[in-house]
Order: structure tokens, then C-alpha cells, then sequence
């Protein structure tokens, strides 16, 4: 019995996703504590190209079946479960993404392993995972102890540093045969990004409002001080939902990601699923009327002002030193 | 068409949270209940279909604090059928909740044909995992979950689905089927509280005793905490006027002005 742990192998549009490095980082720290083995997984069509990157871990298992790229959560908790078994694995880690949901909750489901959410950290004590969870968008964390590190983990996608998980060389990779039936759920086509009136990701100052800018008209306030500052005003998802701006301009988790020189939080909590698509901004100012807003906890600078009365203000004042 | 669209109460992150005297909870006392954002989305989206394709859709949750409140509003948004599955379900994790709505859901284990099940991706305190995925291996039917538009179809769906980046993904799911809603085609109606005052007075919430899942968490939360602010920024304080000489002052010294 190995009692290792298998990593799911997160892979799109044939890339590994960002992800699988994080979670290989991740694996390999606690393989080592352990003293156990750390194996990866990859199913889908090319998975030897795909395997071979994946120099972290001691093997790879390669399920070659190209029916399970964009397969069902269920589907793709089989090949795993399957895995599992072969491997007598202890402790397996999948991705917190849209990519990977479900497929770990299923997992728990058939093997009645405990299942942990939202992992941002773990740590070996006494021989037991202890996995750390953010929950309530990052305002409260929450330990569990995974008894003879004997569990599923769903990663926090941003919480561990990929880099951590890339390593050159030539993983010993073993092909897998498992047998899925076909999945009932149909792949018909990707839809690419929107654009929009304005690209957001080639923007140097971005102005953006969240929940706290309470309605459609006051983003009218934003696009001011945006035009002000030659920049674009971007938003959170709440925003969104309600229509006062189009999904071109979300940032976040299933929005886009920005890196640019300014980006100025107006109104917005800072919740795990935001900060992962604006934590690359060169300058962050945040403005919140909570002052234990998490946004505080990565921002440059903050202040607790009332974000609507201090966009008329800030923008005479932006535009009066401009002349 | 019948859309059962599964309802849940999160604590109001716009309050203060603050930990139970046993380290292990939120200070129930100090929670305001609101319902999950995405289940607002995901009765927004089966009243879209019963408009487009008519139906009925039902509304049901566990019993737990104010969840009234969220019925009786989703009755005045104009659902057909509230119902509250009573019980003690404090403890009960994703997996547990899965069991007690597929027993209510389909008894003999079948969901019919005409049925679409409908509900939020994810909560921001589902420690245990998403509840759709669960649901839909219980009642032995498909699951796609992040889906931000369906269209439908005679006997399957045509659901676009989120990844990452603004990349989303068309899928064909066959009916009946489990569909976790990350946000409706449209923003969630709003209905005035009279509106719902009178819903109050006129509709009935229906109850149902739920039966007690096998399934119990299998995890334990050893502690909760407030997480420690880390690279607190720099604030700036003072009034309106004097916060906004300060960006302007921190904008300039990054030459961005």
C-alpha cells in the first residue's frame, strides 16, 4: 500500500493549467513530510506530451482516451477513483477551478474519503494533514485534520505558488488502462472571450467597482474619474450578475486577469475569487467602508471613505492637477 | 417542463463574522442569513425558462433561520411551489444535503424525464464540496455546473459554461439533468416587499418532514479564525477631502499623473 498522494492533472485546450503546478508544489512538500510517494495523473488525448512536463512528480499515470478531455465531473471521477485504487493512494488533490469542479466532491462521494474545500494551506502534523480553507470570500479560515492524511483536497487556485511545482526532467510516466462509459454529456464548442467596447487586460489604469457602488447610475461616477485618469472601469462579478456593466469588463476567477500599472478597488471586498484576476497589479488602491475588508490584506494602499463620496471628489481633484 | 430549484441560506459577508465560543463555527447569534448569491441567479433562471417554454418551478430548502424569508420572496417573483423540508440539518454537510433533496426529489430513485434541477455552483461555506455534483450522482443523472445561460430544448439543454479568463464552453446535456447556476441570463429580478408582505399573507409554504440522510460529514473543523492581516496596505486616513489629496499625492509619486 502506498499510501501516496495522486495530484489530478488539470489540463485545457491542450495546456496544463497553471493549477497542476500549484497543487505538484503543494504534493511534493507534503509527499516529502511524509515520506511517501507523489504521483500524477493526466487522461485525455496527447497525455505522454502533457505527462512529460509534469517533472515533479516521481511518476505519471497516463489514461490516453480522448472521449475524457472536457468529460462530465462523474466521468472524470471514475478515472480517478479507478487510479486510486490501482495506486492505494492516501491523500488526493484536485483543482478549485471551474475546470475541476465536482470532480473531487464526487470522488468523496463514492469512497466516503473526507472532502476539504477551498485549501489555501496544509501542513504534516503528527502524521496528519491539517488543510487550511478560506471560506466566506476569504473573511474566515478554517482548520481540519485529515486522520492518517487520508482525504481529498480541492485547491485553492492562486493559494500556492506554481513555480514551486516546475521542475525539468523526465517523470517516469506509466500508461493506465481504465475503462469509462461514455459520458452523456455533449462538448460542442468553446466560446472565446468578448472583448467589447474596451480590452481591460491592455489597460494601464483601471478604475473598478464592486458590490459598494450600489447602483447602475453611480458607475457612471467610475467611468468619470476612469476618463480622468485615461484609464477603463472594470468590475467585480456582483456587478456584473446585475447587468450594470458586460462581461467584458469582469475581473476575477472566470473574468479576465489584469496586470495593470494602477488599479484602483472601489467598493470591493477583495474575495479570494477577484483578487485571483487583479493580484498582478503593479499599484493597488483600495477603498472600502469595512476596514477588515480582505482587499486591505493585499492592497498598497487603503482608506474606509465612503468609495461614492470619494469618486466625485478624487475626480476634480485628478483633473485639477492634470490642469 | 417541472425546474425544482434548491435553495440555501449563507451568512451575510457584509456583516462582521464572528467565531463561535467553540472555535469550530460562526457565533450563530451575530449571522445574518442571506441567500446564496447564485441561488438567486439560479430562481432567476428557471423563471426565464418557465417564461420562454413554460413549467412550473418549485423552490425547496432545508429548514434553517429565515429561510421563510427567501421562500416567500421567491414565491412573489412568481415561482409556483415553496417548499421547506423540515428537520435538524445544523450539522449536515454537502454530501448529507444531497441525500435528503434526491429522497424528496425522487423517492424510488428515478427523477422524471421533465425535470430540471437547478441551483448555485458553489457557497462560499460548502467546506464539504458543491452539493450539484453529489445531487446528480445520487439521482443518477448528469451534472454541468458553473452555467451562466441554457438553452433549452425537447428532451436535452444547451448549457454554456464558464472556465476561466472569459473562456466559456457549449455543452449538450440530456434531460433530465442537475445544473449548478453561476448566473442567470438576466440579473435577478426584484420584487418589492409588498409584494412579498402579500405573498406572505396569500401562499403557503408547503412542509415536509425530510428523511435523515445516511451520510454525516465526514470531516471535523479542529478550529476556526480570523485570518491575520498579512501585507496590510498602507491606509489613508482623514475625511473625503483629505483621503482624496492622498491618492492623488500616492498617484503622482507612481507617475500616474
Amino acid at each position: 500500500m502506498s499510501q501516496g498522494i495522486l495530484i489530478w492533472t488539470e489540463h485545457l485546450r491542450g495546456q496544463i493549467s497553471e493549477i497542476t503546478f500549484e497543487m505538484l508544489g503543494l504534493g511534493r512538500q507534503l509527499a516529502d513530510a511524509l515520506k511517501v510517494p507523489l504521483t500524477a495523473a493526466v487522461a485525455g488525448a496527447n497525455v505522454t506530451a502533457l505527462g512529460s512536463q509534469l517533472g515533479m512528480a516521481d511518476k505519471v499515470l497516463l489514461v490516453e482516451n480522448p472521449a475524457l478531455t472536457l468529460a462530465t465531473a462523474a466521468t472524470q471521477a471514475s478515472v480517478l477513483q479507478e487510479l486510486l485504487h490501482q495506486e492505494q493512494a492516501a491523500l488526493v488533490l484536485v483543482g478549485g477551478t471551474n475546470v475541476s469542479l465536482g470532480v473531487g466532491t464526487v470522488l468523496a462521494a463514492r469512497t466516503r474519503l473526507p472532502y476539504i474545500n477551498f485549501c489555501k494551506a496544509a501542513r504534516v502534523e503528527d502524521g496528519a494533514v491539517v488543510a487550511t480553507s478560506q471560506l466566506f470570500g476569504g473573511k474566515v479560515l478554517a482548520d481540519t485534520r485529515l486522520a492518517e492524511h487520508r482525504g481529498i483536497i480541492s485547491v485553492y487556485p492562486g493559494a500556492f505558488p506554481a513555480e514551486a511545482g516546475r521542475r525539468a526532467g523526465s517523470p517516469q510516466l506509466i500508461p493506465a488502462a481504465v475503462e469509462v462509459a461514455p459520458s452523456p454529456v455533449k462538448f460542442v464548442q468553446f466560446i472565446e472571450p468578448e472583448t467589447g467596447d474596451v480590452d481591460i487586460t491592455k489597460q494601464d489604469v483601471l478604475v473598478a467597482v464592486g458590490r459598494g457602488i450600489q447602483s447602475q447610475d453611480n458607475v457612471a461616477l467610475a467611468e468619470e474619474l476612469a476618463a480622468a485618469l485615461g484609464g477603463a472601469v472594470c468590475a467585480s462579478r456582483p456587478v456584473i450578475d446585475q447587468g450594470w456593466l458586460p462581461l467584458s469588463r469582469q475581473v476575477g476567477k472566470s473574468g479576465m486577469t489584469v496586470k495593470p500599472r494602477l488599479y484602483l478597488a472601489l467598493g470591493i471586498s477583495g474575495a479570494p475569487e477577484h483578487w485571483e484576476g487583479m493580484q498582478g497589479s503593479r499599484l493597488i488602491v483600495a477603498v472600502n467602508t469595512d476596514p477588515k475588508a480582505p482587499i486591505f490584506d493585499g492592497a498598497h494602499y487603503g482608506a474606509t471613505v465612503d468609495a461614492l463620496d470619494l469618486l466625485p471628489v478624487l475626480t476634480e481633484k485628478v483633473k485639477a492637477r492634470k490642469g | 417542463m417541472k425546474y425544482y430549484v434548491l435553495i440555501k441560506m449563507v451568512p451575510d459577508t457584509v456583516e462582521e463574522l464572528i467565531i463561535g465560543a467553540d472555535g469550530k463555527s460562526l457565533d450563530t447569534d451575530a449571522v445574518r442569513p442571506k441567500l446564496a448569491d447564485s441561488d438567486e441567479h439560479a430562481i432567476e433562471e428557471a423563471l426565464l425558462l418557465k417564461e420562454k417554454i413554460g413549467g412550473d418551478v418549485a423552490v425547496v430548502a432545508l429548514e434553517s433561520p429565515e429561510v421563510e424569508d427567501a421562500l416567500f420572496t421567491a414565491l412573489a417573483k412568481g415561482v409556483n411551489q415553496a417548499v421547506k423540508l423540515t428537520g435538524d440539518w445544523s450539522q449536515l454537510g454537502s454530501l448529507g444535503a444531497a441525500q435528503v433533496f434526491a429522497q424528496y426529489l425522487a423517492p424510488d430513485g428515478q427523477l422524471s424525464a421533465d425535470t430540471m434541477v437547478l441551483l448555485r455552483s458553489q457557497a462560499y461555506d460548502d467546506l464539504e464540496g458543491e452539493i450539484g455534483p453529489c445531487l446528480a450522482e445520487k439521482l443518477g443523472v448528469p451534472f454541468v455546473g458553473v452555467v451562466t445561460r441554457i438553452v433549452p430544448g425537447a428532451q436535452e439543454v444547451k448549457v454554456t459554461k464558464e472556465f476561466a479568463g472569459g473562456l466559456r464552453g457549449e455543452f449538450v446535456v440530456p434531460l433530465p439533468c442537475v445544473l449548478g447556476i453561476q448566473s442567470a441570463e438576466k440579473p435577478p429580478r426584484y420584487v418589492p416587499i409588498a409584494k412579498v408582505r402579500a405573498a406572505q399573507k396569500t401562499a403557503k409554504i408547503e412542509e415536509v418532514e425530510g428523511v435523515a440522510p445516511e451520510a454525516q460529514r465526514a470531516y471535523e473543523v479542529e478550529r476556526m479564525y480570523l485570518p491575520e492581516a498579512a501585507g496590510r496596505a498602507q491606509m489613508l486616513e482623514g475625511s473625503v477631502e483629505e483621503v482624496a489629496d492622498k491618492v492623488v499625492e500616492v498617484l503622482a509619486q507612481n507617475s500616474l499623473l
